[in-house]
């Protein structure tokens, strides 16, 4: 029987295969985003007392950086046994004009990308356990609409 | 000299290193090297502040009490602090607004660490509200992962190269070899840094500092106090910047997932990193034309070309050029790290930026050896620590 899918933090994400999106919360007094929901309420200066709306933000953004980890992170970190290297990559989301991180995705290599290419959100395993799978996001060049 | 000046009549360090002993050790060995420096005595202390260690338990977290009490309990007013790296600068400041409102004449601050082997962890257990334990558990982000995430950037950007970031290794080792303090007293070329593997690509093991122990200690008095014990003219704190962020903050930084959002407000003017130093020169009424040494962190060598920039030696994308014609070795224009910086030290994270002061206070009384910048007469240092610390302490002679 196929496992269920969760997210591996929950709230963070929706779970929708072909088209996943990472929940934040907008104040619209400031027309401002936030990821991850840490705090309830908007920090943008003077706004604290802001109403904040669950959204859903934009899965689409442009590559800022990105960066190959060469040696295996420590706990709690979940790593590939045997290790693999893995790149990590920062985007800046297209609407909400923020860089939010995410590991590449699997099949993608850091040659495959360079900075200022538009990339998209993808599901990806975290770890499992005998019922579920955890995902977490992840990045990949963009496919054409 | 401004009305916030403050005197350095101490600087001590103990030797960096890697021995697992206890940090009050180090500590203590810092405060009575300052203590000698400076000619005084420990019953002359009026005030005490300890910035504090979050990885050797309780003593740590107290670190005002715990050096206190290892001196000697005189009864006096103590205080402990944590800022990440920042740490230093916190403490440091917190010396002196004590002194400039009156409530302290000659402050001791200390800051010593011993550091576990390795990467730098989160704390122990399942901390999923904690952003610094989530970040390793979701995304594998390791500290020379941000260190990294920002050196590609400056090659896609401004083409810093690999051989760049290498040479930034290879000056500091230059700088740091004669330093009795510093804990990787060797020669590297090029090639050892080049031939080093891969950390965060595309930095490499040598690029990225080490974690060390170490402590470090300062004796800062009151103008009037230096000038009573017969120091017309000491190494004076004329600036000090403990600045934080102002939103929204749109360049990436550890422990977080995402920069702010520039969506609904403009970012402002003057990054983060930016505006650290700029806030000590302001307050000293000096500019980075009248510097004549910088001590900045290089957590990793590509980061020290950001320190460049971000502290006003130059324009954004002229690092690497100000690198390689020489301007930022001894002996040229404005000499970064003369200490050997953290690529000689590794990082003791709050002696760290205490470490950046006393370079700065034996670097102006001319007492730096065979590392010494001629004629040095103002100083600045730069640093930032996790959660939006910035730290930035400009010295003068």
């Amino acid at each position: 029987m196929a496992k269920t899918r969760v997210p591996a933090i929950e709230g963070w994400l929706t779970m929708d295969e072909d088209n996943p999106q990472l929940l934040g919360y907008l104040d619209e007094s400031s027309g401002t985003y936030f990821f991850p929901k840490d705090v309830s309420i908007s920090h943008a200066p003077g706004h604290a007392d802001a109403e904040l709306k669950e959204v859903a933000l934009s899965n689409r953004g442009k590559l800022w950086s990105y960066t190959t980890n060469h040696y295996k992170p420590p706990e709690p970190a979940i790593s590939k046994d045997p290790f693999e290297p893995y790149t990590v990559a920062a985007v800046e989301l297209n609407d909400e004009r923020m860089v939010v991180l995410g590991q590449l995705a699997d099949g993608v290599s850091a040659d495959d990308i360079e900075v200022g290419m538009e990339m998209q959100l993808v599901l990806s395993t975290l770890y499992e356990d005998d019922e579920h799978e955890y995902m977490v996001w992840k990045w990949k060049p963009a496919e054409a609409n | 000299m401004s009305k916030n000046d403050v005197a350095i009549l101490g600087a001590g360090m103990h030797e960096w290193g890697k021995w697992g002993r206890n940090f009050a050790e180090y500590g203590v060995a810092a405060i009575k090297e300052a203590m000698a420096d400076a000619g005084l005595e420990w019953n002359q202390v009026d005030f005490v502040v300890g910035g504090d260690t979050v990885r050797n338990g309780y003593p740590g977290y107290v670190a005002g009490a715990t050096f206190a009490k290892a001196m000697g309990w005189t009864g006096i007013p103590i205080a402990s602090c944590y800022a990440a790296c920042a740490t230093g600068a916190q403490a440091i400041d917190i010396a002196r607004t004590r002194i400039l409102a009156g409530m302290a004449d000659c402050v001791v601050v200390v800051g010593a660490d011993t550091t576990p082997k390795g990467f730098l962890a989160p704390n122990k257990g399942e901390r999923g509200f904690d952003p610094d334990w989530l970040r390793f558990r979701l995304l594998g982000a390791t500290n020379p992962t941000y260190f990294g995430l920002w050196a590609q950037r400056r090659m896609d950007l401004y083409g810093a190269t690999e051989k760049d970031f290498a040479h930034v290794k290879v000056k500091n080792s230059r700088h740091g070899i004669s330093n009795p303090k510093a804990r990787f007293k060797k020669l590297y070329t090029e090639e050892d840094v080049l031939g080093s593997p891969y950390v965060s690509q595309p930095l490499r093991l040598f690029d990225i500092c080490a974690t060390s122990d170490g402590g470090a200690a300062l004796v800062i008095t009151s103008m009037d106090f230096a000038k009573k014990h017969g120091v017309a003219n000491p190494v004076r704190i004329s600036g000090v910047s403990t600045i934080s962020p102002t939103f929204p903050q749109t360049v990436i930084d550890m422990p977080d997932f995402t920069t702010d959002s520039a969506a609904g407000m403009p970012a402002p003017d003057r990054s983060f990193r930016d505006s650290i130093a700029y806030a000590a020169y302001e307050e000293a009424g000096l500019g980075p034309e009248d510097m004549d040494l910088a001590e900045v962190y290089d957590l990793s060598s590509a980061l020290e070309l950001d320190w460049y920039e971000n502290i006003g030696l130059c324009k954004p994308g002229e690092a690497e050029g100000l690198l390689r014609d020489g301007s930022t070795e001894i002996g040229g224009r404005i000499p970064v790290n003369p200490s050997g910086g953290l690529g000689c030290f590794g990082e003791a994270v709050p002696a760290q930026a205490i470490a950046q002061v006393c370079e700065l206070a034996w670097q102006l009384r001319g007492q730096a050896g065979e590392r010494q910048v001629e004629g040095a007469k103002a100083g600045i240092t730069a640093n930032q620590g996790l959660f939006g610390h910035g730290s930035s302490v400009l010295c003068t002679r």
